[in-house]
């Protein structure tokens, strides 16, 4: 199978953050762009792309509005919105209604980039207490994108991989040190 | 979509492509029709569900004081030279509940120039307008709002704004006396007045690239000189044609003086 992957997401809630720490410090350039949706207290958190771009040759930043997604660039979700895309692959914000008591929502992401990348997704699935993220796998799976989910036996908090593992059929469950070499050679053209 | 130009001159098609088809998606699901093609033809042919759809479609999530540091900005900024005006004209556009608009007459009452104020807070939406003139919110709210409050240098007791009734929350009426409720579509409606400040926060994101640049012209024609310009915390006038004509009064909030 050759997969080419285009546009990376990572969606992770409670206990995520270091694993998408270590998944980014193996990421190597290439001709893709990174969506990370986390969940997090609302509040403003230009720290949080410090601390990713720390660890990363990457860009990093925050999503802004109506930004078109550009290659080897790692996107945040901005706190207390959702990310949408748009058919020309740029961004909408939007400020509606919690999905999953969370916004940003991880199901709301997965599934706008579902319906316009279709296979060339790869949507990664980490640690988290909440079911959001599980319905967008779904999606991504559905139109023939890549589903990753963290191994639940080696998450900090494993209810939501543990969920998903059951809900969805991922192509990979995987150990946290493991998702930035699958990432790797999915870039590079094999699977 | 075109169905609605035509029959009650509603437009969506400049709004962004991928928010509005999730809201309609949404309201498939929560009135349970069918398909798309039921809601559509429900639409064409029930003209009291417009209210409903139009109510649906747009989004009408608010609070009180909500990013208390955009408020205190305004509050230590904006409202100082505001003051000096023999008369004040603030425009809320796409005002929704009308908690932004309360808000901003509580920061002119504490400021004491309310009495010379007039507040025209507008949106598409019917139904978010009569709550809006009510102001009437759940009680639960109050504690998001008063922290909001404090935060934004509010130094009053938050609750003397309000009496509590069940499990409301009515606001004061003399706060409301200032402020002209209407509907206004900023696709369509053009400029109605010269104002000192508009703010519109989380409209346009909504709205599609053209449909921004269209808002934005009409906000700088409806805006005098010197006067100020309040959006949402995501959003930009860097990139518009209007853009060289203001001055961002800090680097972290999203309010701007008009300088041309």
């Amino acid at each position: 199978m050759t997969v080419h992957s285009e546009l990376i997401l990572i969606g992770g809630s409670a206990g995520s953050i270091q694993v998408i720490l270590k998944t980014l410090q193996h990421l190597l350039p290439g001709n893709f762009a990174v969506i990370i949706v986390l969940h997090r207290k609302s509040s403003s958190d230009s720290t949080l792309v410090d601390i990713f771009a720390g660890k990363t040759a990457l860009r990093v930043k925050e999503a802004d509005e109506k930004e078109f997604i550009e290659p080897s660039t790692v996107y945040i979700v901005p706190a207390d919105y959702h990310l949408l895309i748009e058919k020309d692959h740029s961004f909408s914000l939007d400020d509606s209604e919690k999905v999953n008591f969370s916004r940003p929502s991880i199901d709301v992401t997965f599934e706008s980039a579902a319906e316009v990348y279709g296979s060339a997704a790869v949507a990664i699935l980490l640690s988290g207490a909440s079911v959001d993220g599980i319905e967008g796998l779904q999606k991504i799976k559905a139109r023939g994108g890549l589903c990753i989910i963290q191994d639940p036996d080696t998450a900090e908090v494993d209810f939501l991989p543990r969920q998903a593992a059951l809900t969805v059929r991922p192509d990979h469950i995987v150990r946290p040190d493991e998702i930035g070499r699958i990432l790797n050679r999915l870039n590079h053209g094999e699977a | 979509m075109n169905d609605l130009i035509e029959i009650y001159g509603y437009d969506f098609t400049g709004y962004s492509g991928a928010s509005i088809k999730r809201r309609i998606t949404r309201l498939v699901m929560l009135d349970k029709f069918p398909s798309f093609a039921e809601l559509r033809y429900r639409l064409v042919s029930d003209k009291d569900y417009l209210a409903r759809f139009i109510e649906e479609i747009t989004v009408n999530v608010t609070e009180m004081f909500r990013d208390p540091s955009f408020y205190k900005t305004l509050r230590e900024e904006a409202l100082p030279v505001l003051a000096t005006h023999p008369f004040i004209r603030i425009w809320h556009a796409g005002c929704s509940t009308g908690e932004e608009a309360l808000s901003m007459a509580i920061l002119l009452k504490e400021a004491n120039i309310l009495h010379k104020s007039r507040l025209y807070a507008t949106d598409i939406n019917p139904l978010a307008l009569q709550k809006a003139k009510a102001a009437i919110y759940p009680l639960s709210l109050m504690k998001q709002f008063s922290e909001n409050y404090i935060q934004s240098g509010g130094k009053r007791t938050f609750s003397d704004y309000y009496t509590a009734k069940y499990s409301l929350a009515k606001f004061d009426d003399s706060l409301k006396e200032n402020i002209t409720f209407s509907i206004h579509n900023l696709v369509s409606d053009w400029s109605f007045n010269e104002f000192q400040l508009i703010v519109c926060r989380n409209v346009l994101i909504y709205f599609g690239k053209e449909l921004q640049d269209k808002a934005l012209g009409l906000f700088d024609h409806s805006l005098e000189r010197f006067g100020y310009l309040a959006l949402g915390s995501k959003e930009q006038i860097k990139f518009s044609a209007i853009g060289n004509n203001y001055l961002q009064l800090n680097s972290k909030e999203k309010i701007w003086k008009k300088i041309k």
